[in-house]
């Protein structure tokens, strides 16, 4: 075997490939499903909570502010091993999917309530003036006024977070999740090969490379003026 | 006293510090139906904080404001309600950048009246029909000029048919190509028989538009009358100053 060969048999062994496509197809499967449950849950708990600080009720914003910092601040594996493994002491037992969803979904949010806060802050205190000027109230102007702005604002941050956070779904290993990352370990340790870990990286490449261009064409289409 | 007998819009003793810094000293300020009051002063003379405290946008710390005699100020008043009754224009436009012409108009009308969407279209047109904008409802605020901004920012309080109008330097942020536009729209609210105060440093529409004049320094009303009085005739050396440096 010349050296390309055996580069080859590790990386492409087709015989592998063939035989663990199939898993690591459902693995693709799980992860899809998971991220656009991760991104919906996330980006929705995050703005209402980015809502909610927008009344500016001290002990609310200030918990409100915690839980943003302090999920942010933890490195997601550490919650999920804290979380997997320490809630069934307390008798609650959830499975490996449900734990990462949850831990990433409350890191999303964390993260999707700061940005979404910056872009409310950053509405023009004259819209506000304007709306309430017109008998709007409080609420009104946030939800038809600001919040539209807003969001606006902060498309291009909000999906590189997601895109981000989804991408960590491959934790989700360690506690035996059978996403892709899941689905190919276990195949490279029966077949004793890594062509399941290349098969794995081309299945993220292919789910996350459009998104990565589609969040450039935001940047580009939302930076500046309005859209 | 009957509802007709009311001034349109009476400010009572009003009072506001920022701080330690007191900005308006005991404003006393009664306009009648149909008048256009305009205010003149210095810059910091407190001419905003006045035209603010009359919407509460500003919250004074006491004095009493009225609108055809009902209760602005104090505790219990439907603030949302009262303030459809007085329209505001500000010096930066402040549209809503994401709505159309026609949105920002409709905005109010359907979010605060209720309206139906097609009563409201109805009534938004109208108001931007009066501004000389109907032919421009369906474009977004950064599709039209600063002028053309500011008459559907007028169409917007317009629309709400409200009592009183106030505006705040509605021309200072314009081009001076387009300031007549702006005046020129002012002049037919006027005409229609909206009461309005303005705040503004177009003198010469001061001196053809208003029916009184009031010139303001350092938190004081210090004089008033008819323009010709407040231009060729000030009683006061703060006016006379004034205006030989504003004209000078
Ligand atoms: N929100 C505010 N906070 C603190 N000071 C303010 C605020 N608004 C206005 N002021 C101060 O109040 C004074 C009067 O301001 P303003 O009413 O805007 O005057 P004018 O419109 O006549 O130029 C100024 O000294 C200004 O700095
Ligand atoms: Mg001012």
């Amino acid at each position: 075997m010349t050296g390309f060969e055996r580069f080859i048999d590790t990386f492409w062994n087709t015989a592998v490939l063939v035989r663990y496509a199939p898993a690591i197809l459902q693995g693709v499967g799980v992860t899809v499903v998971l991220s656009l449950l991760i991104v919906i849950c996330g980006i929705a708990l995050g703005a209402g909570l980015a809502c909610v600080r927008a009344y500016r009720v001290r002990p609310v914003s200030f918990v409100i502010v915690i839980y943003a910092d302090v999920l942010r601040a933890l490195p997601p594996l550490v919650l999920i091993l804290l979380v997997f493994f320490g809630l069934p002491n307390l008798g609650i037992r959830l499975s490996a999917f449900t734990v990462l969803f949850l831990v990433l979904t409350l890191v999303l949010a964390a993260f999707a309530e700061e940005i979404v806060w910056a872009g409310i802050t950053a509405t023009p205190k004259g819209q506000w003036e304007a709306a309430r000027s017109t008998g709007l109230g409080f609420t009104q102007t946030l939800g038809w006024v600001v919040l539209p702005q807003a969001t606006r604002m902060v498309i291009p941050p909000l999906t590189n977070r997601a895109i981000a956070i989804t991408k960590m779904t491959a934790l989700g290993m360690v506690i035996g999740v059978p996403d892709i990352l899941g689905q190919a370990t276990t195949a490279q340790s029966f077949s004793a090969n890594a062509t399941p870990l290349t098969l794995a990286a081309v299945a993220y490449v292919l789910l996350f490379l459009p998104l990565v261009v589609f969040s450039r064409w935001l940047e580009t289409r939302f930076s500046g003026g309005r859209a | 006293m009957t509802k007709r007998a009311q001034p349109t819009l009476e400010v009572r003793a009003l009072h506001k510090s920022f701080g330690t810094d007191p900005v308006l000293k005991g404003i006393d300020l009664i306009v009648q139906r149909s008048e256009m009051v305009f205010v003149l002063g210095p810059s910091g003379s407190g001419k905003s904080t006045m035209l603010r405290c009359c919407n509460r946008l500003e919250e004074p710390d006491s004095g009493e404001i009225f609108v055809e005699g009902d209760r602005l100020t104090g505790p219990g008043v439907n603030l949302n309600a009262m303030r459809q009754r007085i329209g505001m224009v500000f010096q930066s436009f402040n549209l809503y950048p994401h709505l159309t012409a026609l949105g920002n108009v409709t905005l109010a009308l359907r979010r605060v009246q209720k309206m139906p969407r097609a009563a409201a279209a109805d009534a938004a047109l109208e108001a931007l029909t009066q501004v000389g904008l109907g032919d421009r409802a369906g474009h977004y605020p950064a599709q039209l000029s600063g002028g053309q901004q500011q008459r559907v920012a007028i169409a917007r309080a317009l629309a709400l048919r409200p009592t009183v109008m106030l505006f705040d330097e509605p021309t200072s942020a314009l081009d001076p190509e387009l300031v007549g536009d702006v005046l020129d729209v002012m002049r037919e609210v006027k005409a229609q028989g909206m009461t309005m105060v303005v705040v503004s440093h177009e003198m010469s529409f001061a001196r053809e538009a208003a029916d009184r004049v009031i010139f303001m320094d350092q938190g004081r009303i210090v004089e008033q009358g008819p323009p010709a009085q407040i231009f060729d005739a000030p009683r006061e050396d703060r006016t006379r100053a004034f205006l030989s440096r504003v004209s000078g």
